[in-house]
């Protein structure tokens, strides 16, 4: 791992319960039936995770499995009970008040499930309101403000009140109201759960589209592992507040850690997780332009199998790399595990 | 299983059973035995509370004092801060602005015009919402002047001005702080419980011993009557504030104030503002009780009519009290909709963007003005007003004279075969077996913890020597109660199955509800004179009014897929009901119940007037006297009653919850 560690918690768990501390203090790591005879709840178990510079790191887990804790703990919302959560390497469980709202304004910005938008407050007037608690001058943060809406495509209804809003365009607000300070890192809590499923696979677009251009480091929390696997450079799996498995959407789906792993990947496409990387014969050399080594499989099938010679496969640099034929695709698009 | 049911049924009836006989004969029995004071407490026996809390006054008023500051400095600290904005309100809107005292009394500026102050009120009500409102809240206003209501409506508004911002905003500030340290919420919440309990008049008194006769006393009263409800729903509705949205304030970076009121009290303002609609309708409702120590206006009115008997005067003083509530309710419900909504920004100079507040400046100076000249513009002519008195006093005789046998029948009918049987039972009834059964009761309904609530509440009523004037009371509000409940839940049931007669139900009811409790006297009294069935009736009309909305509420909350199985089932329209609609709305019936049993006891005080024999007359006694102790012990009586019902109910209605899986 070359890039930088943005965000990083070592042993953070987090119990429910009068005698949470004790037992953590007695015990740094109890098992699922200790926590339960000490009459404390489990939310967070052990959590250890990284997090680099500007990747998208998903946290997937069913309800209860703690991922809501989790990006509690990261963002401190929730005090954890033990660990530690280092923020640029600094300790953010042991920043004061001060210091602790001084990096909530100006390095973290978080989208909510449902919106979380201030109801007595115009589209304009929420997405400024990060700016207007930090005494900003008004007139520019007023320009930066509109800067943000146009930017997730609100244009025109500044003046508009939250309830007056669809769904899909109450999250464009929170996204907008999150960015407007132009923090390092991102979190989002189930930003599009709510939505319509159309309306989902828009903003994902959306989203998808907003990170390409601004590069922040990203927490994106869902319970749709199809959500995940579409946006994640990483997926961390939850379950019982416990994380499972730490990997690329497309380790996961072909090294499931665990039977309750593979339970969810078993029922994605491989041919929407697999890159050519992974299917490629190494060193070979193909015909015909060369396809990128980092596509998925499912969007050049086309071209491969209507291609009766293997096609050429390049990286990131232009080097070919090795070569892919239709036979290799075939087995993906119809082979054991490619439908649901 | 069955068997032990069974047993247990058999139990319980055995000890109603021996519990009516027991009390039925009680006298006869101890007479028997020779043992009177299992009936009648001795009054060698009993602790002088009272003389404890009238002394400890005594020394708080004239002994008490922090190094130089006196408790009364501090009264008259608090009373100098209430007085001056009153008395600016008051000289606006009622007395005018005078020099000098007595007869050398000069005006300087006489208070608002009639005319004015409607014109004032529709500007409020088109900026509010529409014309439709305008309309209303002016037509409430104008009848105030038309039926000769002006003098005294404007003093009662003045004082209403006064306590429903400080009562909000104290309410509001309390309420916060409540939130934001939960230790002081546990602090807080059994005071609040006490305030609302312990009924006005037993506060009434020490507040006449601080604050002296007056409009001061009347409006501490006021505000100490219509804040609870204010604290409490401040903290429910912080705390019902989506978590997100505080997630998300603490994110955005706000210190603890700018969470507070930037983020939680905006998001909360709609629940608020219920809260603020309660102080409104809670200092209405103590007009009335709050001219008995000194507050003039509309309730002195009322209260002046009552004694004379007098109901043409009384019930119109008493309905320009429920026209004057009805405009101030719901200008205050527009207005706080009003303060929702961003205003849109207007361009312009400063008339243009303000042309209702010209208008009605521009009005004021006139009046000012040209009324010196002309004096209709300054006080609507007295020679122009209308009464309806006489139509309501010959309305009353025409009763009285013509089915005064129907009504006497009815009465005597309650009285022989409803009232007097239970007031015998429970009369006659030894203390020692009394106490007992309600220790079993609350044993069986919420554990030792309720029983020894119970035992402990019932013996303190005991050992303060009111045992008899608390059985009365519980007599007069169980048999209101009961019939209220008979009453009440049917309709309720009613209004829930039937869309139409749900419209007229709760017409019916919110009517109810508005009225001033002191106006169902009025007709009441009129009709069966001075009595227990009288002050029956004036209660069970006051507390009717829960016992239907719960029961309305339970009905049509029962799932729709239970009636849907129960249909399905091949239930006819009266099996669903006896099955699934009514066993299933029990708890929220049992919660209606609560609150009939409270409103009934807040309005035993009240009918104290007409003559009822209870703590309620003991409290209102001790107001006539300035009797401080007297009035404290009976009033804390009347409160551990309440305190007792509520404690057994809701332990019974937690009950039925899990019984039926709501709740674990």
């Amino acid at each position: 791992m070359s890039a930088k560690i943005k965000l990083a918690c070592r042993n953070v768990w987090k119990l429910y319960g009068a005698n949470a501390e004790t037992l953590l203090k007695a015990n740094p790591s109890p098992s699922a039936d200790e926590i339960r005879n000490a009459n404390t709840v489990g939310a967070v178990r052990a959590a250890n995770i990284e997090i680099e510079e500007g990747e998208i790191f998903v946290i997937m887990g069913l309800s209860g499995s703690g991922k809501s804790t989790l990006v509690r703990c990261l963002s401190r919302l929730i005090e954890p009970t033990s660990g530690e959560v280092l923020f640029d390497g600094v300790d953010l469980l042991k920043a004061d008040g001060k210091a602790l709202i001084d990096i909530r304004r100006h390095k973290m910005g978080m989208v909510f499930q449902h919106f979380a938008l201030l109801p007595h407050l115009t589209v304009l007037q929420n997405v400024m309101f990060p700016l207007t608690i930090q005494a900003a001058p008004e007139a520019e943060a007023e320009a930066r403000a509109r800067e943000v809406v146009e930017l997730v495509g609100l244009k025109g209804r500044e003046g508009n009140y939250p309830r007056q809003l669809s769904g899909g365009q109450q999250q464009r607000v929170g996204i907008a109201r999150s960015l407007v300070t132009e923090p390092d890192l991102w979190f989002l809590d189930e930003p599009f759960s709510a939505l319509d499923p159309l309306i989902r696979r828009e903003m994902q677009d959306e989203f998808l589209r907003l990170q390409g251009r601004l590069h922040k480091t990203i927490v994106f929390i869902t319970h749709d592992f199809e959500e995940a696997v579409r946006l994640a450079d990483r997926i961390a799996i939850m379950k019982d507040g416990e994380v499972i498995q730490v990997a690329t959407p497309e380790k996961l789906v072909m090294n499931p850690a665990t039977d309750y792993v593979a339970e969810f990947t078993k029922h994605i496409p491989r041919s929407k997780v697999l890159s050519l990387a992974g299917l490629m014969t190494p060193g070979a050399v193909g015909e015909g332009a060369p396809l990128l080594h980092s596509a998925k499989v499912a969007d050049v099938a086309e071209r491969i199998i209507a291609s009766d010679a293997p096609l050429s496969v390049q990286d990131d640099a232009g080097q070919i790399i090795g070569a892919v034929d239709r036979m290799a695709v075939a087995k993906v698009l119809f082979g054991e595990g490619s439908t649901p | 299983m069955i068997q032990r049911f069974d047993r247990r049924t058999v139990i319980v009836l055995a000890l109603v059973i021996v519990t009516i006989v027991l009390g039925y004969h009680g006298r006869d029995l101890s007479k028997a035995l020779d043992m009177r004071w299992i009936v009648k407490y001795p009054s060698a026996w009993v602790l002088p509370f009272k003389s404890v809390i009238s002394e400890a006054m005594r020394w708080l008023i004239e002994d008490a004092a922090i190094g130089p500051v006196s408790f009364t400095d501090v009264t008259r600290a608090i009373a100098w801060a209430i007085e001056q904005p009153y008395n600016l309100i008051l000289a606006l809107l009622a007395t005018g602005f005078v020099s000098g005292l007595g007869n050398e009394a000069q005006v300087i500026l006489p208070a608002v015009s009639w005319i004015v102050v409607i014109a004032a009120v529709l500007a409020l009500g088109h900026y509010c919402r529409d014309w439709g409102l305008a309309l209303l809240a002016g037509a409430c206003f104008l009848y105030l002047a038309v039926f000769g209501q002006w003098d005294s409506a404007m003093v009662t508004l003045a004082s209403v001005l006064i306590a429903v911002p400080i009562g909000a905003g104290g309410g509001l500030l309390v309420g916060v702080w409540a939130y934001r340290h939960p230790t002081g919420e546990k602090i807080l919440s059994p005071i609040l419980d006490l305030m609302q309990t312990i009924p006005i008049f037993a506060y009434l008194v020490p507040i006449l011993f601080m604050f002296g006769f007056g409009p001061i006393s009347a409006l501490v009263a006021t505000i100490i009557y219509a804040t609870p409800p204010m604290v409490r729903i401040t903290t429910m509705a912080l705390k019902a504030v989506d978590p997100e949205i505080v997630d998300f304030g603490r994110m955005a970076g706000t210190t603890e104030r700018q969470l507070m009121w930037r983020v939680l009290i905006p998001s909360a303002r709609q629940s608020l503002m219920v809260g603020v609609n309660q102080v409104i309708m809670l200092t209405l409702n103590m007009v009335i009780i709050a001219s008995m120590i000194g507050a003039g206006g509309l309730g002195f009115d009322v209260l002046a009519a009552l004694r004379r008997l007098d109901i043409g005067a009384g019930f119109e003083a008493g309905l320009a009290i429920v026209v004057l509530a009805i405009a101030v309710d719901r200008l205050s419900q527009a207005f706080a909709e009003r303060m929702g909504r961003m205003p849109e920004r207007t361009t312009g100079s400063f008339v243009a963007r303000h042309k209702r507040t010209v208008l009605v400046g521009a009005l004021l100076l006139m009046t000012w003005t040209v009324g010196q000249v002309i004096p209709l513009l300054q006080d609507y002519p007295a020679t122009r007003t209308l009464t309806t008195g006489a139509f309501w006093d010959d309305t009353i005789k025409y009763l009285n004279v013509n089915y005064f046998d129907q009504f006497e029948a009815v009465k005597v009918f309650f009285l022989n075969w409803f009232m007097i049987p239970i007031k015998k039972v429970l009369l006659g009834m030894p203390w020692p077996w009394a106490i007992a059964m309600l220790v079993l009761l609350g044993w069986s309904a919420g554990g030792w913890r309720l029983a020894l609530l119970c035992g402990g509440l019932a013996g303190l009523i005991l050992v303060s020597g009111l045992w008899a004037k608390a059985m009365v009371t519980v007599y007069l509000c169980g048999a209101s109660v009961v019939l209220a409940t008979v009453i009440g839940v049917p309709l309720g049931v009613w209004a829930a199955l039937n869309r139409r007669a749900g419209v007229a139900i709760n017409l019916f009811i919110d009517t109810l509800q508005t009225l001033p409790s002191f106006v169902y006297l009025i007709p009441v009294v009129m009709l069966f004179r001075v009595g227990d069935f009288t002050a029956l009736i004036a209660i069970v009309l006051y507390a009717l009014a829960p016992a239907v909305r719960y029961a309305a509420h339970g009905v049509r909350n029962v799932s729709g897929e239970l009636v849907e199985a129960g249909l399905v089932s091949g239930c006819t329209p009266l099996q669903l009901l006896r099955h699934i609609r009514l066993p299933l709305a029990l708890p929220e019936i049992l919660l209606g119940l609560n609150q009939t049993i409270m409103l009934a006891l807040s309005m035993l005080v009240i009918t104290a007037l007409v003559g009822t024999r209870d703590l309620g007359q003991e409290v209102y006694i001790a107001l006539t006297k300035a009797d401080i102790g007297r009035g404290v012990v009976a009033g804390l009586a009347i409160a551990f009653i309440a305190i007792l019902a509520d404690r057994l109910i809701k332990a019974g209605a937690q009950q039925a919850r899990i019984r039926f899986g709501l709740e674990n």
